[in-house]
């Protein structure tokens, strides 16, 4: 990375400006950081004032999160995170890999066969992923309540595959526009078929692309919450709508589990986009913007 | 583009082949079966019967369509599954709420929905709620994106050269922006809250007193914004970034050459670069601040009263808590109006950048 940058010009700064960086850096991750230190406080430490930065790490929070349930009175209740953790990871793969598999074909065909009014399509198809979520699940969730698909996994995932397609097609078309068709067309005079082209050929060219697809598909539909507030029942919340739930709740006040629950929310999402680094600015403006 | 090779489709396709000839590829004859079998069985046979004959007849009109199209009409054939699927989980609900946005209608009760022509816009575009509730939500707007834009730049200034430890640093500061309104919503909650929160036990260290943010409108408010700039700045900061490290090397070499000032250097050199990436941020990040929804609705629940109650977040009281459903699409629709217009104009902008390009 630091070889390209410096070639368009990135010009030097020196250890000055890493200790400038790093000051600012580390006081905007600060709000994470101090949820993620609080999730190793005991109850008594997480409610201490003035706030302690020292203090003995402990992981019972995190037990309690799975394991071993917290007392309320004098009953033992279980938080019940395990199924909502299972839920959002179930409910995010699974309908990302449709929308992959049917936003993938699309993309090749709008790159490579495209249509009268292509541009069109894919305005209305982009159009459909930045109207407000609230305008859509209006008539969505009258529709599910008549179908009877409100409240069980098919139903929402129907509808993660709905919102993950857009962005797939579009991150997907990206890719596909940036490879020559030279390569595919070589294919073709030596005689290979449409769909041996396009799975020998073109897809493993776009790999990388599939993968950084894949996971920011994954991160959105992750912390997706208006859709899965209206569309889950009790068994099938997922964690953003089980976590806003607790607030004002009975582990809302219980600062240290309430923060563990969020640092296993947040510690996958933080670790993955870092690894997605350089496609980043893709993947947060649906492939609008590539460089 | 490509060369469509021959294959049996085209040469079939060549053939004169009249619509009566049994052929996988003839779908004309499989919408004539489909259009004569759906009537007959479902006026003869029982409903489960009816329903899988339907269903096989429906089937035969894909196939056969499909088949008509292999070979020729990849583009259609590609494309074809994930139109469908927008059409019915998108496109089919909004032309329903559309025609629903003209009936007198509520979701909670048994009565059938009665027509009322423009009642529901006109009763929305009277209402002084909805005016105070986009007004309310211009504010968040204007302050949210202009804090962004700001403070985006100033970080993406700070990131510009290259320095030891640049892509951890630089990742940090990214991190926000990947995480989950529900998650940033609750973070803030902690941090605002009276007794324990970090702020209030910050002011408490001056004035001696718990600070209570989010009982005035005016810091309530301030609250949301500061939460919803702090997630969206490395947006901004990320796209300025890239316009900035795009500028070619030579460039400052030669006004370094000519001694210009940095001011000079900066409109002259840089700003051309990220001018439209700067655009493209703040129509990005308007269209998304529009739709606010999440965060004020977990930081404040509209409150106190209804003073930072955002557009986003009277719809969905419209229509999940007072389900006055008819009057909420009507004002969905007008959203949506504004969001497509919106979402024209970025792609636009997009389109006009790749050209200069």
């Amino acid at each position: 990375m630091a070889k390209g940058y410096r070639a368009r010009g990135v010009r030097q700064g020196g250890w000055g400006r890493t200790g400038l960086a790093a000051v600012v850096s580390v006081a905007y991750f600060f709000p994470v950081l101090w949820i993620i230190l609080t999730a190793f406080k005991t109850h008594n430490d997480a409610l201490a004032t003035p706030p302690k930065f020292l203090f003995h790490p402990t992981i019972e929070n995190f037990i309690a999160v799975f394991r071993r349930s917290y007392i309320k009175g004098f009953e033992a209740v279980d938080t019940g995170f395990a199924l909502f953790f299972f839920n959002s990871i179930f409910v995010s793969a699974s309908s990302v890999v449709i929308a992959l598999a049917i936003g993938t074909l699309a993309a090749y065909g709008f790159s490579r066969f495209p249509l009268r009014g292509n541009d069109t399509y894919l305005f209305i198809i982009l159009t459909t992923r930045m109207l407000p979520p609230i305008v859509v699940i209006i008539p969505i969730f009258l529709m599910f309540r008549v179908a009877g698909l409100s409240g069980g996994y098919a139903g929402v995932m129907l509808l993660y595959t709905a919102f993950n397609l857009p962005f797939a097609i579009w991150m997907m078309k990206s890719f596909f526009d940036e490879l020559s068709g030279d390569v595919e067309d070589a294919a073709r005079v030596d005689g290979s078929s449409e769909t041996r082209v396009f799975s020998r050929v073109a897809l493993p060219q776009v790999r990388a692309g599939l993968a950084a697809t894949a996971v920011f598909g994954l991160i959105l539909t992750w912390n997706e919450f208006l859709f899965a507030l209206l569309l889950t029942g009790v068994g099938t919340r997922t964690v953003p709508v089980a976590m806003a739930q607790t607030i004002g709740g009975d582990i809302g006040v219980r600062w240290g589990l309430l923060a563990a629950i969020e640092t296993l929310f947040l510690v996958p999402v933080i670790v993955v986009s870092f690894l997605l680094q350089h496609q980043l600015l893709r993947g947060v403006t649906f492939g609008t913007i590539k460089r | 583009m490509t060369q469509t090779p021959v294959t049996t489709a085209t040469v079939a396709a060549a053939r004169p082949a009249t619509w009566w000839t049994p052929r996988w590829s003839n779908w004309r004859l499989a919408l004539v079966v489909a259009a004569v079998v759906l009537p007959a069985s479902a006026l003869t046979l029982p409903v489960n019967a009816a329903f899988w004959l339907s269903l096989a007849a429906a089937t035969l009109v894909a196939v056969t369509a499909v088949v008509d199209a292999w070979g020729r009409r990849r583009g259609p054939l590609l494309v074809a599954p994930a139109l469908a699927l927008l059409f019915v989980t998108n496109l089919f609900p909004l032309m329903w709420s559309l025609g629903l946005s003209f009936f007198r209608y509520r979701a909670n009760r048994g009565a059938a929905p009665v027509f009322a022509g423009f009642a529901n816009y006109q009763t929305v575009f009277a209402s002084p709620i909805v005016w105070d509730r986009l007004q309310t939500t211009a504010l968040v707007v204007i302050l949210t994106v202009g804090t962004q834009m700001i403070v985006g730049f100033l970080l993406a200034l700070l990131f510009e050269k290259e320095f030891p430890g640049r892509r951890v640093l630089l990742m940090l500061v990214l991190t926000p922006m990947m995480l989950s309104y529900v998650a940033i919503g609750a973070f803030f909650r902690y941090y605002y809250e009276p007794t324990f929160g970090l702020l209030s036990q910050a002011v408490r260290v001056f004035t001696g007193r718990p600070f209570i943010l989010l009982d005035t409108p005016a810091r309530a408010l301030a609250g949301i914004i500061v939460a919803d700039a702090w997630m969206w700045s490395p947006f901004v900061m990320l796209l300025v970034l890239s316009g900035l490290v795009s500028v070619p090397a030579y460039l400052y070499e030669a006004a370094e050459v000519d001694r210009a000032s940095w001011w000079r250097r900066f409109w002259t050199i840089t700003f051309p670069y990220i001018r439209s990436l700067l655009l493209l941020a703040l129509l990005f990040r308007t269209i998304e601040a529009f739709k606010i929804f999440d965060v004020v609705f977990l930081l404040t629940e509209g409150g106190p009263g209804t003073s930072t109650e955002t557009i986003g977040v009277y719809v969905y009281r419209l229509a999940f808590q007072y389900f006055r459903t008819g009057e909420s699409t009507a004002l969905a629709y007008i959203l949506l109006f504004i969001v497509v217009v919106l979402t024209n104009l970025y792609l636009y902008f997009v389109k006009q950048r790749s050209a200069e390009a």
